[in-house]
């Protein structure tokens, strides 16, 4: 299908919103009615036509809005988006798995003709028809992991391996759930996890590194994690805290419906070829929650997993004061019947 | 005094040994403060060659000239005092540089110091092994506001003000080696006004 990209903010007005098909395809990240951490990674394989797994870089009506977004929190803080002076072949690498993967599976958005390593670059979306020399990075307007992350969806991460370990060594950080970039860049795998409650002591970072340090080209990964936030907000850093904090006040039942965000993050881990860096591209999905309970499905389990959660996970993901009003809400689409297996919709 | 004994923390924050003499083609040593104490310490141990191999930088901070005179006597190659971190960064480079293969690199003192001038030694391609810290004296911590982007130094108390955008700032344990610095975090963000009491966390 072609897709028509919706014209909406995601500051100050907060305009975004789900069509009926965007809602469909959310990518619910709970199978059952329960949460708990756990090293929840799974070939990144095409999967269910129309839904987030089946492309390589899933572009939904979001795109042209996202990378606006992107755009503006970039010219206001650059610090987002960092790369060490030794990754800027993983910067290049990226550049041609992107490419190549977008223009191969949605030849009507995305063009790349190669003539040699002059290559010519055709976004439609975004009306871009660049033509540049790969590797030479005069012959692009910013270096290679930006120019290309300023034309795709999520944030991303750049990991450097060496000494058996994986080190952030540059990303492009502007829709993250509340952690920084310019402070965590350098760091390595158990460092910039640090601030995780409970993964550390079940085992679960020294067993995820080692799936990390072992994926191999062409055998991408991928999982889900989550958390919730208040108005349909990408940036949700660190560094504008100050400025976002009070909006998780004065919430009611009469407007949290609208309010109240899941956001998802479909994680991608793909191995790179010339760098032998991994890239971590952290895709933000977000639903209101009056938007999630049209499946009803998802708003029984939701109230089940939120009414359920751990004190220290929903301490650690920001809505512990305002769960209760979270549950009372989703009370309301639970009438306590038994739910399905799996993350899908029962159709 | 005695070394420092640290909570259990999260694993970004650095954790520091205990100093003491390596046989190496030269000795560069950075202290403030108390760290003086664990240079004398380990002087037990280094005779005249070592220290004739030895470059000793020491900013005595508030400690005066407590014990300035007794490294002096230590009969280091080189001996300097300096009045703050930032009036010895360029002679730290210069060292640093100026280490051959084999060199040792000893810090010790504050977190503050240890964390800034391990910062410059892996800049300079010092090998981790090659490197030691000992904590010695004050536990104030060395912040980074995640907001303004400004270091605020020797932190004590949990809130503190931002010294560069005067926010209340709550005190993280998350760690950047690159910055040298624990995070802070505008404490009343979500309720602004509501900022609780100041608590002496670090002496
Ligand atoms: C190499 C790629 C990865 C990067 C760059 C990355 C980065 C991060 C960052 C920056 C945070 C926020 C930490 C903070 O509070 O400051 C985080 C949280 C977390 N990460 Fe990762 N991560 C990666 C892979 C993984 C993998 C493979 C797992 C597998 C289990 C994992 C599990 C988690 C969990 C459970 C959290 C807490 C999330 C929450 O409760 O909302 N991460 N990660």
């Amino acid at each position: 299908m072609t897709i028509q990209f919706n014209d909406e903010t995601f500051h100050g007005d907060f305009t975004f919103k789900n069509s009926d098909w965007a809602i469909k395809r959310f990518p619910f990240p709970f199978h059952e009615d329960s949460y708990m951490y756990s090293v929840n990674m799974e070939p990144h394989k095409s999967y269910r036509p129309g839904s987030v797994f089946e492309k390589t870089f899933d572009v939904d009506e979001h795109y042209v809005a996202e990378m606006k977004d992107r755009a503006r929190v970039l010219a206001d803080d650059p610090l987002r988006c960092q790369s060490l002076p030794h990754m800027t072949l993983a910067g290049w690498d990226l550049v041609e798995l992107i490419m190549e993967a977008k223009a191969a599976e949605y030849p009507d958005l995305f063009e790349l003709h190669k003539d040699g390593n002059r290559w010519r670059w055709i976004n439609k979306p975004l009306g871009i028809d660049d033509t540049f020399t790969f590797l030479d990075e005069s012959t692009l307007p910013y270096g290679p992991m930006e120019y290309i992350t300023r034309q795709t969806q999520g944030d991303f991460a750049v990991l450097d391996q060496r000494d058996d370990n994986l080190w952030m060594d540059a990303g492009m950080v502007t829709t993250q759930a509340d952690w920084s970039l310019d402070f965590d860049i350098g760091m390595n795998f158990f460092e910039w996890h640090a601030p995780v409650p409970k993964a550390h002591e079940m085992g679960i970072f020294v067993r995820a590194l080692k799936f990390l340090l072992n994926i191999q080209q062409g055998q991408p990964a991928r999982r889900l994690n989550w958390t919730m936030t208040v108005n349909p907000l990408l940036d949700t850093s660190p560094e504008n805290y100050h400025k976002w904090g009070t909006m998780k006040q004065g919430l009611t039942m009469e407007n949290i419906g609208e309010k109240q965000h899941l956001r998802v993050e479909l994680q991608t881990f793909f191995r790179l070829p010339r760098s032998n860096a991994l890239v971590f591209p952290i895709r933000c999905y977000l639903i209101r929650f009056e938007d999630l309970v049209t499946v009803p499905k998802w708003g029984r389990r939701l109230h089940r997993v939120i009414r359920d959660l751990p004190e220290e996970l929903a301490t650690y993901k920001g809505f512990i004061d305002n769960r209760p009003l979270m549950v009372e809400w989703l009370s309301q689409y639970d009438d306590g019947s038994p739910t399905s297996d799996g993350i899908w919709p029962d159709d | 005094m005695s070394k420092t004994v640290f909570p259990p923390s999260i694993k970004s924050r650095p954790v520091y040994g205990e100093l003491e003499a390596r046989a190496g083609s030269g000795h560069l040593m950075i202290a403030d403060a108390e760290g003086a104490e664990a240079i004398l310490d380990l002087a037990k141990s280094a005779d005249a060659a070592f220290w004739a191999k030895a470059h000793i930088i020491y900013i005595p901070k508030g400690t005066g000239t407590k014990y300035s005179s007794q490294l002096e006597e230590l009969g280091a190659g080189q001996y300097y005092a300096g009045p703050s971190y930032e009036a010895a960064q360029s002679r730290i480079r210069r060292a640093l540089l100026d280490c051959h293969m084999g060199t040792q690199v000893y810090l010790t003192g504050t977190e503050s110091l240890m964390g800034q001038a391990m910062a410059e030694a892996t800049a300079a391609g010092i090998p981790h092994t090659a490197i030691q810290t000992e904590h010695r004296g004050s536990t104030a911590r060395r912040m980074q506001c995640v907001h303004c982007k400004g270091i605020t130094e020797d932190v004590t108390t949990d809130p503190f003000e931002c010294s560069h955008c005067g926010l209340s700032l709550f005190v993280r344990d998350h760690y950047s080696r690159r910055l040298a610095a624990f995070q802070g975090v505008r404490v009343d963000a979500e309720d602004p006004g509501n900022i609780p009491e100041k608590v002496e966390l670090f002496k």
